[in-house]
């Protein structure tokens, strides 16, 4: 039991299962999973499926936080690739009948991940060869992105009707939501990548100690330029999910806030915002975590206008949970109540 | 030798880290007007008995008396750095300094400002803090402006301050722990004289050092350790050198023979060539050529441009003029990573910041720089990592107790072989040592001097950086002197150390 405790999953797996729990409390037949017009269905898997999309810009946040960086840039980077994706593959009726794309769907949806992998590249020169504090190089495409994103739409919502579109954030391959397969492709390929090549040694060692990485020779500034890139193209991929989900663009709503929650289910998930330790499985935990949470909210009908105060009670419980110092002071206290009596 | 009061007396001290006895069963005294060395190889438990005198660790058995305000000897267990200063108990470590944000004054009296009693809630009143700060350097000796920014005070006088801050609280402890690794002769003798004033206020001092003749010059007894064990305590004047180094050892030490070693044949071709190599500012143009075996030492005075030297050698600095050659090609290694794969090695002199990565395993640490050659496809994988790992480790002789354990807890000594390691790992045609033997014991330094000439014995060129001349006199080949950032000259195998010494002073 200890040696499980102090497993680094521990605590987060262990939060996760508590919110299912009170979940299921409060919610009879939260649990239930049936299957339904030829693919899983339930409050789980709608879990699963909403939170892809943070799962996936999670990812590429664990990386570059694990070489002590920081990217909160990711929301604007997915209203981007969202609103490319959009323009590009539009839809008109031809003229018999069929809805047609402006710009094969391929070519769009490519576009728009290679803009997002400029993005992230774009954070990774003025972090590497700038030199800037990684918040503040990339708080200015935080800013700017979003600017991008409003002038390509001239300020309107862009609604895609070619619906081939639409597969990414509703269609269903085997039973399952696509965008949650594509979240778990994704952490597969890169835990993989980290298993099999050097990749997680060489994280380990420029978030530990990026200097002494450098002097043993290992190439500190390219690989950190590589993480922010792929950061830039995670997020392109999570903005494709969630216009394809809603069939449309928005500037200014696309992956709003999305970074820091990105940030705080990373956190969840165990990684050390400091650099050096980090962990994959921990971050999907922690975007599981809060999207149950979110969820769990709605779920339980709490009216939307104090649906943010009790996810941030609810968010700050989940934190004292995972604070290793707030938890020996409960063990103190109660070791105190019992040797009282 | 005045026979103070006890003020400090811990008995039994035992310290159990997991898979290391890091003390057991050890004793102190501290007697007031006394300076007492603490005295061990790497790993003796030096660094862990002094931090369960100041509180960072709690003992696992033993006791700590200490002598109060009133007199009496109390036991007393610190709980933590703040609660030991406030029982009385202060130390100085090697590395923590002052905050070079603030100015002298405001490191002196941190944490207790005097405040402005009329204004309300207390602003600070910082004409009363620099005239405390003013005083208390006054009334040790030290001539300092308290209103200087810290981190622009040179080392050794911020080393001062520390001191003068840790006994300003009134304190009877005083513990330093190897104050004068990073200072030259001069400093150490302002640091010393500052010492036997606080002993004549009657402070007791605890002094760690890795010298032995600055235990001679200073203190009065010695208490020595090894494998965390107590070996005994001894007044200075009935100890020589040789007792003591034997007493840390735990066996006589021979005055150690300089290991066979072939130097290179004069025809061979150079292995590493550097013409006109240069940084405005930090190195004026230097020539320098090795051959394979050859052991090539540099020295000279701190900031003299050895360590630029050696950092243009393998790209860590651009290099504004100057012509690399490896084994006769022109290589341009433009950063480390270029150096690596010419065959180029280099032990940074500064090991916590630039040498270890504190929280990977030793296996890990000793990995990487051959994972780096070999790329990120090219993967060692875990087993293989062992197998290597295990191998240099025995070869070296690193004290660990596993190949997975964070090297950042490893002593010192054990850090410098591991980085050396990593070198030897990717077989390197040069190994450059920047100051490999800073800050460890005397047993070690000797295992290391083996070590390297093992290493040119099996025909790899070493470029050895010490700031010690008799180590450099005993192992190069060749001397290579540096003086004021340029090259003062060269001397052959069997020049003596005055010979270096006076090519240092420049003739004079």
């Amino acid at each position: 039991m200890k040696r499980l405790a102090r497993h680094a999953l521990f605590w987060p797996t262990l939060t996760l299962l508590l919110l299912i729990l009170v979940s299921a409390i409060f919610h009879p037949g939260f649990l239930a999973i049936s299957w339904q017009n030829g693919h899983l269905f339930g409050n789980l898997i709608d879990i699963l499926n909403r939170a892809a999309p943070l799962i996936v810009v999670s990812l590429g946040m664990t990386l570059v936080i694990a070489v002590r960086g920081l990217d909160i840039s990711v929301g604007a980077v997915m209203a981007i690739a969202a609103v490319v994706a959009a323009l590009m593959v539009g839809g008109s009726f031809s003229a018999d009948g069929e809805v047609v794309s402006e710009h094969p769907l391929w070519l769009s949806l490519a576009c728009a991940l290679a803009v997002a992998t400029a993005c992230g590249l774009w954070n990774g020169l003025l972090v590497v060869k700038a030199g800037m504090q990684p918040i503040i190089a990339t708080l200015i495409l935080m800013v700017a992105g979003r600017g991008i994103a409003q002038l390509l739409t001239g300020g309107q919502i862009i609604t895609v009707y070619y619906p081939p579109f639409f597969t990414l954030g509703n269609g269903h391959w085997a039973g399952l939501p696509a965008a949650l397969w594509v979240a778990a492709l994704l952490w597969l390929a890169l835990q993989l990548l980290l298993s099999r090549t050097a990749l997680g040694l060489f994280i380990r060692a420029i978030g530990g100690n990026p200097e002494a990485a450098r002097v043993a020779g290992v190439r500190a500034g390219a690989l950190t330029l590589c993480v922010y890139t792929f950061c830039g193209l995670a997020a392109g991929l999570a903005g494709l999910i969630v216009s394809s989900n809603v069939k449309s663009a928005d500037a200014n709503s696309a992956g709003q806030l999305l970074e820091l929650d990105a940030i705080l289910a990373v956190t969840l998930g165990g990684t050390a915002l400091t650099g050096g330790r980090f962990t994959l499985a921990g971050s999907v935990l922690g975007a599981l975590i809060i999207q149950t949470l979110t969820s769990m909210i709605y779920s339980l009908g709490v009216p939307p206008e104090v649906n943010l105060v009790v996810k941030a009670v609810l968010v700050f419980l989940v934190m004292l949970l995972q604070s290793p110092d707030f938890r020996a002071l409960l063990a103190g206290l109660t070791r105190r109540g019992n040797t009282a009596r | 030798m005045n026979d103070g009061a006890i003020v400090l007396q811990a008995r039994d001290i035992s310290r159990a880290f997991p898979g290391v006895q890091a003390l057991n069963g050890v004793g102190l005294t501290l007697r007031a007007g006394e300076v007492h060395a603490l005295m061990g190889q790497n790993g003796a438990g030096k660094s862990t008995l002094i931090k369960v005198l100041t509180g960072v660790y709690a003992p696992d058995a033993g006791s700590i008396e200490l002598l109060d305000r009133s007199g009496e000897r109390r036991a007393v267990s610190p709980q933590s750095p703040l609660h030991a200063q406030e029982l009385g108990i202060s130390a100085v470590h090697q590395e923590s300094h002052l905050l070079p944000n603030l100015s002298v004054a405001e490191n002196i009296c941190a944490g207790r400002y005097p405040r402005r009693p009329w204004t309300r809630g207390g602003g600070i009143d910082w004409r009363e803090t620099n005239r405390r700060a003013r005083e208390l350097l006054a009334g040790l000796g030290i001539d300092l402006d308290v209103t200087r920014l810290a981190g622009g005070l040179p080392a050794a006088v911020q080393q001062l301050a520390a001191v003068a801050r840790a006994v300003a609280g009134d304190a009877r402890v005083l513990i330093l722990d190897e104050p004068t690794s990073s200072l030259d002769a001069e400093e150490v003798r302002a640091l010393f004289a500052l010492l036997r004033r606080l002993r004549e206020q009657g402070v007791a001092i605890l002094f760690v050092t890795h010298f032995l003749d600055q235990v001679y010059e200073i203190c009065d007894r010695i208490t020595v350790l090894r494998n965390g064990g107590f070996v005994g305590e001894y007044a200075c004047a009935k100890l020589d050198a040789r007792g003591l180094v034997a007493a840390m050892v735990g066996r006589e030490l021979v005055d150690s023979p300089p290991a066979p070693h072939t130097p290179a044949s004069e025809s061979a071709p150079p292995v590493l060539a550097a013409r006109n190599l240069s940084r405005r500012g930090q190195l004026q143009p230097v020539d320098l050529e090795i051959k394979p075996g050859e052991i090539l030492g540099l020295a000279g005075l701190l900031g003299s441009g050895r360590t630029e030297l050696a950092r243009l050698l393998f790209a860590l600095d651009p290099r504004d003029s100057g012509e690399i050659r490896v084994g006769g090609q022109i290589a341009d290694p433009a950063d480390p990573s270029d150096a690596l794969r010419l065959g180029l090695g280099f032990c940074p002199e500064d090991r916590k910041h630039s040498g270890i990565v504190a929280e990977l395993s030793v296996r890990e640490n000793i990995a990487l720089a051959l994972q780096a050659r070999m790329g990120l496809g090219r993967f060692l994988r875990p087993a293989a990592q062992r197998e290597l790992a295990e191998k240099l480790v025995a070869a070296l002789g690193i004290k660990t107790a596993s190949i997975d354990t964070p090297i950042g807890q490893l002593s010192g000594g054990n850090q410098q072989k591991a980085i050396i390691a990593r070198w030897l790992a990717t077989q390197p045609r040069v190994l450059i040592l920047d100051e490999p033997t800073r800050g460890i014991d005397v047993a070690a330094k000797q295992e290391l001097m083996n070590e390297i000439l093992a290493l040119a014995n099996s025909g790899t060129a070493v470029v050895f950086i010490s700031a010690e001349i008799e180590e450099v006199v005993r192992v190069a080949d060749r001397i290579l002197v540096m003086r004021d950032r340029a090259k003062a000259g060269e001397l052959p195998r069997g020049a003596g150390e005055d010979a270096v010494f006076a090519m240092i002073a420049g003739g004079q």
